[in-house]
């Protein structure tokens, strides 16, 4: 058995970004990050058996292969058939930003003015469709104020605020969670405005507060980010992630 | 049935500038560089370009050719992963964006391919995307009402026509007949159906026979009513990937972006790489990768 006293950051984390996949069913899990992809691995070797996921190129995965891994597939998911799976609305996808603000707009195309940026990223690839067509969930490697702004500069994936009520084109949008190093959290504050879930053990409603430019609500109600099950560590150590990738992103 | 095998400047020599070119591929995965490095070797400027960008757009930024980009996203997708070229004519404001989610690209060239003045899409609601287009993206109210007597409002996401398309293939035969190897088509097939003229590079030119002999019906992306001219050109999509023929040269994909650090290391890399013959850029590559192994 793994042992359970040395349990890391890194591995809570781990736990957190699995559980984004609680109850999906039978839809394509798209995780963009290492700790993300350990994640919706872990939900499909633990609780959610039925979860699509691919080699995040084009090939569907009928096992699930260690991070960087190959595995025998199962089908095909070229480019093309992910916008369609896109608009089907089967799919939970888990981005990173460089922005997020407190109604969940988030941006990963470029700071500054639209037209001649500052500093450039990707543009807003997949997010616009991701966010008003499926579940989407954030991860956060290092949550700094910088990351959690008050105000996006460029709105790749859209917020609650940017929804019109009025227009049923909207009806899918689902920010489902945000998890970071530092906790985990929701958008069921007041307005549909941030909310902590949990913080990791060890971590403070200050030191999330300090690094956080707008309030998140229920900070100081938060509760502990449940450890990992010795089971969950197995996997995550042993089968997931020996080389402990996950630790590059978010040291112990 | 015609001939339309041609060489990489003469296909550059049917484009004129101010023209709005599609480029196939996806990031910095089977692009048509060589046709990009002729471009480059021509004095066609001014133009639109319409790609799932990566190192193709990122050239032909650096020698300021483009004056308007239609693109979903601009990855080489290995690190760094942002192309520092499309960096700097965007932070100097060189071009014009017309950002747009990646599914809004395909659904713009679809749109195109069908001669429709637009298509419906949801992506792009709520977002800034509308704002990178100056007033040139409008939303669409749906004449059926939902269950409830509610109207959906949509992106109505323009055609995207394209004067030309240029895509690069595993194999094809002299007609334009072609198909990919290696596990995805990306959207070359919807680029040749969206532009008034098509250029396919390929790997190798076969015999119709063989083409069809050597890849399964559903590889076969493109037919004659789909191309126009069709160049062989080994390794022509060199740096970036190409499904079953060779894997992107890393190295040489950080060499560029390394190169683009310094106006010296850019003129080297020029000198060495661009002002010269796609066989010439071909033997220094080779060069590069000995001297890369040592």
């Amino acid at each position: 058995m793994s042992s359970t006293e040395t349990i890391t950051r890194a591995e809570v984390c781990a736990v957190a970004c699995a559980e984004i996949f609680s109850g999906a069913g039978e839809i394509m899990a798209s995780p963009m990050s290492p700790m993300s992809i350990i994640g919706a691995r872990l939900a499909k070797l633990t609780t959610e058996p039925d979860l699509l996921l691919s080699d995040g190129e084009a090939l569907l995965f009928a096992d699930t292969p260690p991070l960087g891994g190959k595995a025998p597939i199962e089908g095909w998911i070229p480019f093309r058939r992910v916008f369609d799976v896109v608009a089907s609305g089967r799919r939970h996808v888990v981005m990173g930003a460089n922005q997020i603000d407190r109604f969940g707009n988030q941006n990963l195309s470029a700071f500054g003015p639209l037209q001649r940026p500052t500093r450039q990223m990707f543009g807003v690839r997949g997010a616009p469709g991701n966010t008003v067509n499926h579940a989407t969930s954030y991860w956060v490697s290092r949550h700094t104020s910088r990351v959690f702004t008050d105000q996006v500069d460029i709105v790749a994936g859209v917020g609650y605020d940017k929804v019109d009520p009025a227009n049923p084109a909207f009806r899918f949008h689902n920010l489902h969670r945000v998890v970071s190093n530092l906790g985990v959290f929701d958008f069921a504050g007041p307005g549909h405005t941030m909310r902590a879930r949990s913080l990791h053990p060890g971590v403070t409603a200050a030191e999330v507060a300090e690094n956080t430019s707008f309030e998140i609500h229920g900070l100081a109600d938060a509760e502990e980010t449940r450890l990992p099950t010795a089971e969950e560590l197995r996997l995550i150590r042993d089968v997931l992630d020996p080389k402990n990738i996950r630790d590059t992103e978010v040291p112990s | 049935m015609r001939d339309k095998r041609m060489s990489l400047d003469e296909v550059v020599g049917e484009l004129r500038s101010g023209m709005t070119i599609g480029l196939g591929g996806w990031g910095s995965r089977r692009k048509p560089m060589a046709l990009v490095r002729a471009i480059l070797r021509s004095d066609l400027t001014d133009l639109t370009v319409v790609s799932y960008g990566g190192p193709d757009l990122g050239l032909l930024c650096s020698a300021g050719k483009v004056r308007k980009a239609y693109y979903g996203f601009v990855s080489l997708d290995s690190a760094p992963f942002y192309d520092p070229w499309f960096a700097h004519a965007r932070t100097s404001g060189a071009l014009v964006a017309r950002e747009m989610d990646e599914g809004m690209l395909k659904c713009g060239l679809e749109a195109a391919a069908a001669r429709l003045p637009f298509l419906p899409i949801r992506a792009g609601l709520g977002s800034d995307v509308p704002n990178f287009w100056d007033g040139e993206m409008r939303t669409v109210a749906s004449p059926y009402p939902d269950a409830d007597g509610r109207t959906e409002t949509l992106m109505a996401m323009p055609a995207l026509n394209l004067d030309a398309a240029l895509v690069h293939l595993n194999i094809g035969d002299r007609h334009g007949n072609a198909a990919y190897t290696g596990v995805d088509p990306y959207f070359d097939d919807v680029y040749c159906l969206a532009a008034e003229r098509r250029y396919v590079s390929v790997e190798r030119i076969v015999e119709t026979d063989e083409l069809v002999k050597t890849v399964p019906l559903q590889s076969l992306l493109l037919n004659r009513m789909m191309v126009d001219g069709v160049v062989e050109a080994p390794n022509g999509a060199h740096f970036t990937l190409a499904g079953d023929s060779y894997g992107r040269d890393e190295k040489f994909q950080k060499h560029y972006v390394q190169s683009a650090k310094t106006p010296e290391a850019w003129q080297q890399f020029v000198d060495t790489y661009l002002a010269v013959s796609e066989d010439e850029y071909q033997a220094a590559v080779r060069e590069f990768a000995q001297e890369a192994k040592k």
